[in-house]
């Protein structure tokens, strides 16, 4: 339960943050990639912000047995560097550059600009769905 | 230097990044996960076998949703200028789908979770996207296709 109210908290500060820091206006973030013509490095402070207050989570992480609220932590590992990895990150930036949408800003937007987003959900959730079925049948 | 830029907003970035660091902090010192969005959109609608427990993730991503209303409600409504091209917002979705779910993570869980735990897979993956964005915008601008 409190691990519920507190993914619900970081939800919605995440959301807060995203809204206020421009990054879901698309032109903004597509301004960002727009490194030889009319560059916004915008996205450079939010990025900076983020992994600043991040880093020192993970100085505080380090020093804790679990969690605040639940049994043990869950976390990814950080050495494997393979084709996926590359192949995903290409693919993604061309969607990235292409809409100057990624996942976080697009599923906000949901509440705030539906209709002019809801076709790139569609596409993205069909592209999940797409390597879902390609990860089955390897 | 920045006055070479004067619609950049760093005032407003900053403290938005640092509101997304303070909520990544709390899913990782709180519930003890990586606060990656396409990870949880992808468990949420089913799509992912490992990751967050449903509820969590669901909850996760209501709260993205909620945030942005309660700014919107709260503050000013939010600027945003959406790609002119429908079809290239549907091969955007299609590519950020599939691409994030390949190389397992996005703009926060890789670029912001990632990095600032300095793993090297989520350094090498936040440079590819942003490289091959780059490149993907130069090029759409060659071939006229610039938003404006």
């Amino acid at each position: 339960m409190r691990a519920h109210l507190i993914t619900l908290l970081s939800g919605t500060l995440f959301g807060v943050g995203l809204a206020l820091s421009g990054m879901m206006n698309p032109a903004r973030v597509r301004g960002f990639l727009d490194i030889l013509g009319n560059w916004d490095p915008t996205l450079v402070f939010v990025m900076g912000g983020a992994v600043v207050a991040m880093a020192l989570a993970w100085l505080l992480q380090a020093r804790m047995q679990r969690p605040i609220a639940c049994d043990e932590f869950s976390l990814p590992g950080t050495t494997r560097i393979d084709s996926k990895l590359l192949g995903g990150g290409v693919l993604f930036g061309i969607g990235w550059g292409l809409a100057g949408l990624c996942p976080g800003p697009a599923i906000a937007s949901l509440a705030t600009n539906p209709g002019n987003v809801i076709v790139f959900i569609a596409a993205m959730v069909a592209g999940m769905t797409l390597f879902s079925f390609t990860e089955r049948n390897s | 230097m920045l006055a070479m830029f004067p619609h950049a907003q760093p005032i407003e970035g900053l403290i938005g990044g640092l509101l997304i660091g303070l909520s990544a902090a709390i899913m990782l010192l709180g519930a003890g996960r990586i606060a990656g969005v396409s990870g949880m959109a992808a468990r949420v609608l089913g799509l992912s076998r490992s990751g967050a427990p449903w509820s969590i993730a669901a909850l996760f991503i209501a709260g993205l949703l909620l945030g942005a209303l309660v700014f919107q409600e709260f503050s000013a409504p939010i600027e945003a200028q959406y790609a002119p091209s429908t079809i290239a917002v549907i091969a955007a979705g299609l590519l950020t789908g599939f691409g994030t779910r390949l190389g397992n993570g996005c703009t926060s869980g890789h670029g912001v979770c990632g990095m600032s735990r300095f793993s090297r897979r989520s350094i090498i993956a936040t440079i590819t996207f942003i490289l091959s964005g780059m490149v993907t915008v130069a090029l759409v601008n060659a071939l006229g296709g610039g938003w404006s």
